[in-house]
């Protein structure tokens, strides 16, 4: 119980750390981006490139996973996406449902659709005793790190000086064009940094979530829940609502295999119809 | 009230009906275009296969139009109500009676059941709710097939479907021809019924609702009523493209409910232009040809230059590629491009 409740933590927090970029992209900007697992895939791509072609040690391939997926973000941004801010809902998510096709296709190409796997260094494999309880040392890790991740980026939006123009930017962009806040350049920026995080996520789940071609496809409706029941009033929404979806996957799987996605998908459906701006939305 | 304003309310209110028959009446162009889809049994005798595909994509794409371009409903779950009825129409075949039109009417009505249940679901909420919670439904159903295998075959799918001859005539052979003939009449037949919904004051009213929900609402139209009715109906068709699909490739697997269905259908309806009924049609010939040409060159990639095309059309703009479409057809029995009255048409 205490195990399938620790992984659930894992699993959510993973999820968290690839779709806080898409909370901020969907809730914040309010760009419906379905190509956003795409970016994750990348990031776990790099991982097995660098760690199995040129021997990288696993840690030292996580800045990669980082960096590469916000580049890619960060062009993209800046050719493509900036072009598709306020059209429709209809056209953004056509445009997205590409890009992740394209993704899909290319991967395939390029790496093969098999699932690929990374080898863990010996120091995260295992799993300890504490108390009793089966504890899996990767997944500490994991809860870690994302730990660490999600207060860095709590403290970058509400501390530092880019969190309080990112959020002028966004309430209200002509406003903060007028005082004289570069919109464009923070939100690229923020895309980049969403894409980046995508990419970490994916590159520390490449070992718990799988990784193949259909990364994207297959997690694209997990993202959307986390940011669409968490609500886009702050990160602490999208937060909670990964770790419940998290554990609810995890112990869904585990006790009615059978039934697994499907509760999944139904209290999905509750939720948006009883509240729709969120599990977690500040009453305005 | 002066004789003089009476008479021109009364002159008002003609050339409003008038342009409303306008929108109905049949133009030669459509006549034209139906002559020419009949021609194709003809001309084409070895692309049966290819035209039956398109004819079933087609009537998917005309049902996905009832709600994405008439209702302006952003589905993302259209596949659900097509693979229902795929595998509704497998199972009559299998254990009940192998007459494809009853398996047809049952699909319909099994899909349209669904489409009413869940239609329930999109009436409130943003575009993004709707696009999830239709997405939500169309992976319920998968995860359904996938699970009930006893009864869907899961991974298997439903084989071995055998059809008795349509009306006990003319029966299903290797060439494909009757089944092409099949499908293109089920899909004329729906269209002429469908022509007439979206021109009746029902479609009008629905038009209304997708310009305007609110404006809508104050004019007395009940929205709720009409978007679970157009929604309904769409499901319905999609059904029966989905029955279509089973009996006349006589398989069914879980791919008929996979989420590219869905993104596919919509990138016909895109391809060919909304809410004029022919997009979809329009729309599949095209994408049943490029994915033809393009799996001929990348048998395994085809899917990266559908991507890509999508990218492409949003980012030029769907209006200005399928403008020159929908200007050729859309005056086709007076529906200009997105269904509304043009100011010409009103003027006396």
């Amino acid at each position: 119980m205490v195990t399938i409740i620790f992984d659930g933590i894992a699993y959510g927090m993973l999820l968290f750390v690839i779709a806080c970029g898409l909370s901020i992209t969907l809730g914040l900007m309010n760009f419906v981006n379905l190509a956003h697992g795409a970016f994750a895939m990348a990031g776990g791509y790099v991982t097995v490139v660098l760690m199995n072609q040129y021997g990288f040690p696993f840690l030292a391939s996580l800045p990669f996973a980082f960096l590469i997926p916000a580049l890619i973000g960060l062009v993209l941004e800046r050719t493509l996406y900036a072009r598709m801010y306020g059209r429709t809902h209809l056209d953004q998510v056509l445009f997205s449902i590409g890009l992740v096709f394209m993704s899909v296709a290319a991967v395939d190409f390029f790496m093969g659709s098999q699932q690929q796997f990374i080898r863990l260094p010996p120091w995260l494999q295992g799993r300890v005793e504490v108390m009793g309880v089966g504890i899996g040392i990767y997944r500490t890790f994991v809860i870690a790190v994302c730990l660490v991740l999600a207060a860095a980026l709590q403290l970058l939006l509400t501390k530092t000086r880019f969190g309080s123009r990112l959020r002028a930017a966004v309430d209200d962009p002509r406003v903060a064009r007028g005082l004289g806040i570069d919109v464009n350049t923070i939100f690229a920026l923020t895309f980049a940094m969403g894409s980046g995080l995508a990419g970490l996520g994916g590159a520390l789940g490449a070992d718990l979530l799988g990784l193949d071609p259909t990364f994207p496809l297959k997690f694209m409706i997990y993202f959307l829940i986390v940011v669409t029941v968490g609500g886009n009033s702050s990160i602490s929404g999208p937060f909670f609502a990964a770790l419940l979806l998290g554990i609810a996957d995890v112990a869904g799987k585990y006790y009615v295999p059978s039934l697994g996605a499907f509760v999944i998908y139904i209290l999905m459906i509750v939720i948006l119809l009883t509240r729709p701006q969120g599990l977690f939305a500040r009453r305005s | 009230m002066t004789p003089t304003n009476s008479k021109t309310h009364t002159t008002t209110a003609d050339s409003i009906i008038a342009s409303l028959r306008r929108r109905t009446r049949w133009h030669w162009g459509e006549t034209a275009f139906w002559l020419a889809c009949v021609a194709t049994i003809f001309v084409f005798p070895r692309h049966y296969l290819l035209l039956n595909e398109a004819a079933i994509l087609a009537l998917f794409a005309l049902s996905l139009d009832l709600v994405l371009g008439y209702a302006g409903i952003v589905s993302l779950g259209h596949a659900a109500f097509f693979g229902l009825g795929a595998y509704t129409a497998g199972l009559v075949a299998l254990r009940f009676n192998a007459d494809p039109l009853l398996g047809l009417a049952v699909a319909a009505i099994v899909s349209s059941i669904a489409g009413f249940i869940s239609s329930f679901l999109i009436l409130r909420g943003s575009d993004l709710t709707r696009l999830m919670l239709t997405l939500g439904v169309a992976l319920i159903f998968a995860e359904l097939a996938n699970s009930l295998a006893s009864v869907t075959g899961g991974a298997d799918g439903l084989q071995g479907i055998v059809m008795n001859p349509i009306l006990g005539v003319f029966s299903f052979e290797l060439s494909g021809r009757t089944a092409y003939i099949y499908s293109l009449a089920v899909l004329f037949i729906v269209f002429l019924f469908l022509r007439r919904v979206v021109g009746s004051p029902f479609g009008l009213s629905v038009l209304a609702i997708r310009d305007n929900p609110l404006r809508a609402r104050s004019m007395g139209i009940p929205v709720g009523n009409r978007l679970v009715r157009i929604y309904t109906l769409a499901a319905a068709c999609a059904g029966m493209a989905g029955a279509l699909l089973a009996q006349t490739t006589q398989f069914v697997s879980l791919d008929v409910l996979e989420f590219h269905r869905s993104a596919d259908v919509m990138l016909v309806l895109i391809i060919g232009g909304t809410g004029y009924l022919y997009g979809g049609i329009v729309g599949a010939v095209i994408f049943k040809v490029l994915q033809d040409v393009i799996a001929g060159i990348t048998p395994q990639y085809w899917q990266f230059w559908i991507g890509a095309i999508l990218v492409v059309f949003m980012l030029v703009g769907r209006d200005q590629i399928v403008g020159g479409f929908t200007k050729l057809f859309g005056r086709l029995g007076g529906i200009s491009k997105d269904g509304r009255l043009t100011d010409e048409e009103v003027k006396p």
